[in-house]
């Protein structure tokens, strides 16, 4: 199959040519991990391209259009002359945590995190894989589907950097710990970005990945991150996504559990023009909890598509989705909730749930459970829910003096709530409800040239 | 205070309410009872602003303004308050927070200041002893998995928080063991003032023991059809309905 051409770096190329022009500059820059599995990606991607909606997994989100037109290719590091710290202030500035930032998919070079507890390692990708490639190559690649998915193979062929975490065994660390990811650009901007999270034996973190845009250019990000949560080891990983209309972002979570151990991924896109998250936790110890949670708020002409997959490949283990979301204008959004349940993984335990509010007639959501089953002692429920605010509970408010759109937002609010509440960092959680009322407040508005496009967004920052 | 006049209103093309003529005075209390079916819950939901019925027809004065043109939070303003017969429960919006919006929303109006967060917290902590509601129901989402009576006992507690003007206590009483009854109707009794009225929408006269009101009206086929005192309730109390609806059955 042939893929997607256009105007790449001032020529017509498509993103195979791309790679075959750079491959030797890319290779060169990198660590022989990251190589090792150019070739496979790169004949797998040849094949398969960028995912279209003839693909069925990503069957509501055509990406095709999305990786085409006119962009500039990220392909070496970027070199900023200001301070980051200067320009840029987080919406959850008051969290006490150790931060780090990454420019469009690199590593920052000025990053200071501080003093990190014992055996702690956060830092560049691109650097880990040089210096301990032993520690990387047993993880590398072997979660993401870069063989089968599109989209993965993409990521693989270009993997240069992106962030690394390694919490050691037995080491809980206490503050958690915050990515920052940058998109800033004068030009049209298309990225990958390649992420490695390493939790060992019987450790513990928290993680805070937030999204953010900070020119108004169009963006292209392909970012995958794969994780291990080693036995008994606990991580929550929070993804806040806030970036503006013109910004299309594939970002894949692909991660392995071992026995007793405990992951929490929650999904929180509060604005984005497109996005596409695809959430995937294999359970291959037994008494192994994965809880996958989203919310997203989408307004304008947004999509969201969240694609979930909980793998029970062994006995024993717990698993509980729950997305949730508020769609306004013409938004559309998609959730598939695909959960395996192995052969031999009796007694497993699987719960799904997708709720979602339309407030207009032209918002649109499809959502699809997807259950396999091949053991026969198993509890799995999954219910989905496509509703408008009720109109008693609307009645009720403004009877006692609660405006209509007032009484809206404290509606949606109520809505989303439950999502909110499983985060379990206090101040975490105090930020990000403040920020959703901000964004159901129209105070979080990212897509600048709306003023003058009105909601239907037909400027193209605004699509 | 309220002045209604030849009020009608349809639910899609059903006439329900057929010409009600109501005068509402500070300082008294009224009860509106009235066979099942007779438009009582109807008149409370039309006077508070229910969009799902259509007025055809009369006006409703509320403190010499129009009412009818009014959206429902700017008659809640205006100091009027429905007590629900069926309360709604709105899972993820707290009392607290509930409540607040609501009263700096009545202040608002009033060109008043809002309260702060410990002015409020005293107001209600006041407020609540006086229809003596659990503490903790306050800590939860509004009428979330609030017993029948929890959630008439918050309604009363919200009138308290509220101090309107004029409340419409819907069917206040259904659904009460004697307890609670007597807590709500203590609690009403308790916020009655000169400068301040209650309509009391009841079936049965049972609540009328422990709020004594002023007149008695009797609604039947979407009219008011006879007015007394107190002794009215007992004489239905005493005969049922059925003398009514064998008098103005045919209308």
């Amino acid at each position: 199959m042939d893929n997607v051409i256009k105007n790449i770096i001032g020529k017509d190329i498509s993103l195979a040519e791309l790679f075959d022009e750079n491959r030797a500059a890319i290779e060169s820059h990198s660590s022989s991990v990251l190589n090792s599995l150019r070739d496979e990606a790169f004949d797998a991607f040849q094949e398969l391209g960028i995912p279209s909606n003839k693909v069925e997994n990503y069957k509501y989100t055509n990406l095709q259009p999305l990786f085409s037109g006119d962009f500039t290719f990220s392909l070496k590091p970027e070199t900023l002359t200001e301070n980051l710290e200067d320009i840029f202030s987080c919406d959850v500035d008051t969290l006490d945590s150790i931060t780090i930032y990454l420019v469009n998919g690199w590593y920052y070079t000025r990053n200071n995190p501080g003093v990190l507890p014992k055996g702690l390692v956060i830092g560049s990708m691109a650097q880990m894989a040089k210096e301990n490639p032993d520690l990387i190559e047993k993880y590398y690649g072997t979660r993401a589907p870069h063989l089968s998915d599109g989209a993965v193979a993409f990521n693989t062929m270009f993997a240069q950097d992106g962030f690394f975490v390694h919490v050691p065994k037995g080491v809980a660390v206490e503050r958690p710990i915050q990515i920052v990811n940058i998109l800033m650009s004068e030009d049209a901007l298309m990225t990958t970005q390649r992420n490695l999270v390493v939790m060992e034996d019987n450790s513990e973190a928290r993680i805070m990945v937030c999204d953010h845009t900070l020119t108004t250019g169009k963006f292209v990000m392909n970012s995958v991150t794969e994780g291990y949560v080693g036995k008994d080891a606990r991580l929550d990983l929070y993804n806040l996504q806030n970036q503006h209309n013109a910004t299309t972002q594939v970002a894949g979570f692909y991660f392995e559990q071992h026995e007793n151990s405990h992951l929490a991924t929650n999904n929180l896109t509060l604005h984005a023009g497109v996005a596409r998250n695809n959430i995937e936790l294999k359970l291959a110890g037994s008494h192994a909890e994965g809880h996958a949670y989203g919310l997203y708020l989408l307004d304008k002409n947004q999509h969201v598509d969240n694609f979930s997959y909980i793998d029970h490949a062994v006995p024993d283990c717990f698993s509980d989705e729950l997305f949730k979301g508020v769609l306004d204008d013409h938004s559309t959004g998609a959730f598939t909730g695909k959960i395996m349940v192995r052969p031999d993984a009796q007694k497993t335990n699987a719960y799904q749930s997708n709720n979602n509010l339309l407030l207009t007639n032209d918002a649109k959501m499809n959502t699809k459970p997807q259950l396999e089953i091949y053991a026969d002692d198993v509890k799995c429920s999954h219910g989905a829910t496509v509703g408008q605010i009720d109109e008693d509970a609307m009645f009720y408010l403004r009877t006692r003096g609660i405006n209509k759109e007032e009484a809206t937002i404290l509606l949606m609010y109520a809505f989303a709530y439950e999502v909110i509440e499983k985060i379990k960092v206090e101040p975490l959680r105090e930020q990000i409800r403040t920020l959703v009322e901000k964004r159901f407040r129209g105070e979080l508005d990212k897509c600048h040239s709306c003023v003058v496009c009105g909601q239907k967004g037909t400027d193209v920052t605004c699509l | 205070m309220l002045s209604i006049k030849n009020l009608h209103a349809k639910i899609e093309d059903k006439e329900i309410l057929r010409g009600i003529d109501l005068k509402v005075k500070p300082g008294e209390v009224h009860a509106i009872m009235g066979p099942n079916g007779s438009g009582k819950s109807t008149l409370a939901s039309v006077l508070a602003g229910n969009e799902m019925f259509e007025v055809s027809e009369g006006e409703v004065q509320f403190n010499g303004k129009d009412i009818l043109e009014m959206a429902p939070e700017d008659r809640a303003r205006e100091g009027l308050f429905l007590s629900f017969q069926y309360p709604v429960e709105i899972p993820g919006v707290s009392m607290v927070n509930f409540l607040r919006t609501s009263i700096n929303e009545l202040r608002k109006y009033r060109e008043e200041k809002p309260l702060s967060a410990s002015e409020f917290l005293k107001l209600m902590r006041e407020k609540k002893n006086l229809v003596d509601i659990d503490s903790d129901l306050t800590n939860r989402s509004v009428n979330e998995g609030f017993s029948g009576g929890e959630k008439k006992k918050n309604e009363i507690f919200q009138m308290a928080m509220l101090e309107p003007k004029l409340s419409i206590l819907d069917e206040t009483d259904s659904g009460l063991d004697i307890d609670a009854l007597r807590v709500v109707a203590n609690g009403v009794n308790k916020l009655k003032r000169p400068d301040n009225a209650t309509v009391l929408i009841t079936h049965y006269q049972r609540l009328l023991e422990y709020i004594v009101p002023d007149y008695v009206h009797v609604l039947y086929h979407g009219r008011i059809v006879k007015t007394g005192g107190k002794e009215l309730a007992h004489e239905l109390e005493a005969n049922g309905y059925d003398w009514i609806k064998k008098e103005f059955g045919d209308k």
